[in-house]
C-alpha cells in the first residue's frame, strides 16, 4: 500500500519537519508519494525525492496559497483515494495538526498525533505518542485500516536515500464550503529563525530584569544561529511578543540545545522544553529548580555570563 | 446567541505524572484536577461575550461523575448550565463524536487549543468535520460583528487574521481573555444551576491506548564555573556535539 505525505512549505521552501515526515514514511517501507499545496518552486519539489518520495503531487490552485484547514483536508482526502494510499503522514504544526484531524474524520482513519517513533507492527500497528506535554509517552494501537500519523519534530533522522522525485499535477474538486474561513492578513517574522523549528533556542526569564536587556541574548542567539524564546511572565508583561513564550501554555520546543537564562524552571516552563536534546541553565541562584532538568549549568549573573559565553563561542569558531 | 464551551478535566499543571497497574492506568493519587488551562481561556472569552451580547453559555464535558466539581467550577465562573456526557473520554474521536451530538443549534462552539493530558489539539477540527462547520485554532483573539467572526490565529513565528461567519468552532489560547476566578456569589449559584447528565453515543474506537511509559531519568547536571565559560563551549562541541 502507498503512503501519502503532506509537505508544508514556508517562504517557498519545503519545511524541514515535512522532510522528516517524508523520511518517516520512507522508513515505514512502502511506496511514498508527497503532496504539496499552493505555489512552490519546482526544484524544491523534486528535491523531496532525496528523502524517499518517488513522486510529488502539486495542486496549483491560488486559493490554496494560504492554509485553509478544511480545503486542505478535502484535497488530501481526494489524493489519498486517487493514489490508493491507506496512510497519510505529516508533521504536527499549527496547520498540519488540524488538517490531520479533519482528514481522519473524512476517510474514517485512526489518528495519532505527536508520534515520536516508527510503528511497531509485530502485533497490530502501534505507535509511540508523546503525551502530558512531553512528561510521558503512550503506546497507541491504530486499529482502522486507514491511518493518519502526525509526527513530532526530530522523530526521525534526516538521511538522503534517493534522487529526484517526479512532479505531477493533481486536480481536486473544491467547493465554496471548503473555504469557510477567509485569511485576511498574515504577520510573520521573516528572515528570523522560527522558534518552534529552531535547532538552538536562547530563552530569557524574569531574571533578565527588563526588555532593554534582551540585546545580550540576541547577540548570543545570533552567534549561535538560534531563535529567541522567553518565559510566560516575560510575555505577559509585554517584554517580548506572545509567540516567543515557551512552556505548557506556550510553544513547545524540541531543539538540539536550549539555553535558559534567568528562568527559574517552573514545572509549566519545563513542560515546553523537556523534548530538548541538551539544556544549559544560567541562573544566579544555585537552588533554581531548572538546574535539576539541565545537562550543563552555570551559577552566575546573566549580565556577565552571557556576554562571556558569546565571546567564547566566537573565539572557538 | 448560544455559546457552547467544551471543557476537559485534567491534572493540574504542576502534577507529577505516574502510571499504575503495570503502566496501563494514570495514577490519580494526590493529583488535583482542573479545567484545562486553554479551555479556561475559552470559558473566560465566552463569559465576556455573554456580558456584552445577550448570550447564554453552556459547558459540556465528556467524563464520569468525578468531573462534576470541575463542571461546577465552570458554572461558578459564569456559565448558565451544563451537560455531562457520562463516559470515559477514551480518545479524541470518541469525544468529538459526543460533542458533535450536542453542539447542533449553538452559534459559537469554543474549546481550548489542546487538552493538556493528550495534547492532541484535534477535537475541535474533528467536530468541525463532523458538523461541516469551519474550525479555527489556536485563536488568540475573537470578536463578533453581527454574524461575522473576526479572529487572530497563532502560526509558527507570527499570526494570521481570519474571518468567518457563524456558526463556528474555535480552539482558544491566551491572550483571548484573562482567566476568571469564581466569586462567592458565583459559587453559591453554581450549586443550583442545571447540570444534565446524558448517555454517550456508541462509537467504534479507532485507537486503543495500550500502555504508558515515562521518559528515562535525566543524568546529573554538570556545573561549570562562571570564570571558565570556555569549558562550556568545549563540552557543547565535543561532548554534546550540538555546536
Ligand atoms: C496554569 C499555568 C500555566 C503556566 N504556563 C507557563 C508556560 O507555559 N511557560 C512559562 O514559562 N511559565 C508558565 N507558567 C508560570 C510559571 O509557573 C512560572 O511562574 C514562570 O515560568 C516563572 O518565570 P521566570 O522563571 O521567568 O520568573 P521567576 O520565577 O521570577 O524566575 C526568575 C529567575 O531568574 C533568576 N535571576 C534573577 N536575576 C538574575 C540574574 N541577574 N542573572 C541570572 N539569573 C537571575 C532568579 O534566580 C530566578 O530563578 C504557568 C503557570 C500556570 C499557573
Ligand atoms: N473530555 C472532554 N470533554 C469536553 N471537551 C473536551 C474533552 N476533551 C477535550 N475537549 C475539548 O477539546 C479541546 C482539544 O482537545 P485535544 O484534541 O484532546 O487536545 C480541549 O481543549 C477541550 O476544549
Amino acid at each position: 500500500m502507498a503512503i501519502l505525505v503532506f509537505v508544508e512549505s514556508a517562504d517557498g521552501k519545503i519545511k524541514k519537519t515535512s522532510l522528516e515526515a517524508v523520511a518517516y514514511a520512507h522508513a515505514m517501507g512502502d511506496k511514498v508519494t508527497a503532496i504539496a499545496l499552493g505555489t512552490i518552486d519546482k526544484a524544491e519539489l523534486t528535491a523531496v525525492g532525496k528523502y524517499g518520495a518517488s513522486k510529488v503531487l502539486t495542486v496549483s490552485d491560488e486559493r490554496l496559497n494560504q492554509g485553509v484547514i478544511r480545503a486542505y483536508a478535502a484535497v488530501l482526502a481526494q489524493a489519498i483515494q486517487a493514489e490508493s494510499a491507506d496512510t497519510l503522514v505529516l508533521a504536527n504544526s499549527s496547520l498540519g495538526t488540524p488538517v490531520a484531524a479533519s482528514v481522519a474524520v473524512k476517510i474514517g482513519a485512526s489518528l495519532a498525533s505527536n508520534v515520536v517513533g516508527l510503528p511497531d507492527t509485530s502485533s497490530g500497528f502501534v505507535v509511540k505518542q508523546s503525551i502530558y506535554t512531553g512528561k510521558a509517552f503512550a503506546m497507541v494501537e491504530m486499529k482502522n485500516q486507514k491511518k493518519v500519523i502526525g509526527i513530532k519534530k526530530n522523530a526521525v533522522e534526516l538521511k538522503e536515500v534517493g534522487g529526484d522525485a517526479t512532479v505531477s499535477d493533481f486536480t481536486a474538486n473544491l467547493t465554496d464550503a471548503d473555504f469557510g474561513t477567509k485569511i485576511t492578513a498574515t504577520e510573520k517574522a521573516t528572515g528570523d529563525i522560527l522558534l518552534p523549528e529552531a535547532e538552538i533556542v536562547v530563552s530569557g526569564g524574569r531574571g533578565m530584569k527588563g526588555p532593554e536587556h534582551w540585546g545580550i541574548l540576541e547577540d548570543l542567539a545570533k552567534t549561535l544561529g538560534a531563535a529567541t524564546g522567553c518565559s510566560k511572565p516575560v510575555s505577559d508583561i509585554g517584554w517580548r511578543p506572545h509567540h516567543e513564550h515557551v512552556g505548557q501554555t506556550g510553544v513547545k520546543v524540541a531543539p538540539q540545545l536550549y539555553i535558559a537564562v534567568g528562568i527559574s524552571g517552573a514545572i509549566q516552563h519545563l513542560a515546553g522544553v523537556n523534548s530538548s536534546k541538551y539544556i544549559v541553565v544560567i541562573n544566579k541562584d544555585p537552588e533554581a529548580p531548572f538546574f535539576k532538568a539541565a545537562d550543563y549549568g552555570i551559577v552566575g549573573d546573566a549580565f556577565t555570563v552571557v556576554p562571556k559565553l558569546t565571546d567564547a563561542i566566537k573565539a572557538s569558531k | 446567541m448560544k455559546i457552547l464551551v467544551c471543557i476537559s478535566h485534567v491534572p493540574d499543571t504542576t502534577s507529577k505524572i505516574n502510571f499504575v497497574e503495570n503502566n496501563t492506568k494514570f495514577d490519580t493519587a494526590g493529583v488535583q484536577f482542573i479545567i484545562g488551562p486553554y479551555d479556561d481561556y475559552a470559558l473566560a472569552r465566552a463569559i465576556e461575550l455573554k456580558e456584552t451580547l445577550s448570550a447564554t453559555v453552556t459547558v459540556l464535558n465528556v467524563g464520569l461523575a468525578e468531573t462534576e466539581p470541575t463542571i461546577r467550577k465552570a458554572l461558578a465562573i459564569g456559565a448558565d448550565d451544563a451537560i455531562r456526557v457520562n463516559a470515559v473520554p477514551t480518545d479524541s474521536f470518541f469525544v468529538a463524536t459526543q460533542i458533535a451530538e450536542h453542539a447542533k443549534g449553538y452559534d459559537l462552539i469554543l474549546m481550548g487549543r489542546e487538552s493538556i493530558d493528550y495534547n492532541s489539539g484535534v477535537v475541535h477540527s474533528m467536530v468541525g468535520e463532523l458538523l461541516g462547520l469551519p474550525s479555527v485554532s489556536p485563536v488568540m483573539k475573537l470578536d463578533l460583528e453581527g454574524t461575522t467572526v473576526k479572529m487572530q490565529r497563532e502560526i509558527e513565528g507570527g499570526k494570521e487574521s481570519l474571518e468567518a461567519t457563524l456558526p463556528l468552532i474555535a480552539g482558544c489560547q491566551e491572550p483571548i481573555a484573562e482567566w476568571k476566578i469564581p466569586n462567592m456569589r458565583g459559587i453559591m449559584s453554581a450549586r443550583t444551576k442545571p447540570l444534565t447528565v446524558v448517555d454517550p453515543k456508541a462509537v467504534d474506537a479507532p485507537v486503543n491506548f495500550q500502555k504508558y511509559e515515562l521518559p528515562p531519568p535525566k543524568g546529573a547536571v554538570k556545573m561549570i564555573s562562571e570564570d571558565n565559560v570556555a569549558e562550556l563551549v568545549t563540552l557543547l562541541k565535543n561532548e554534546a556535539k550540538v555546536l
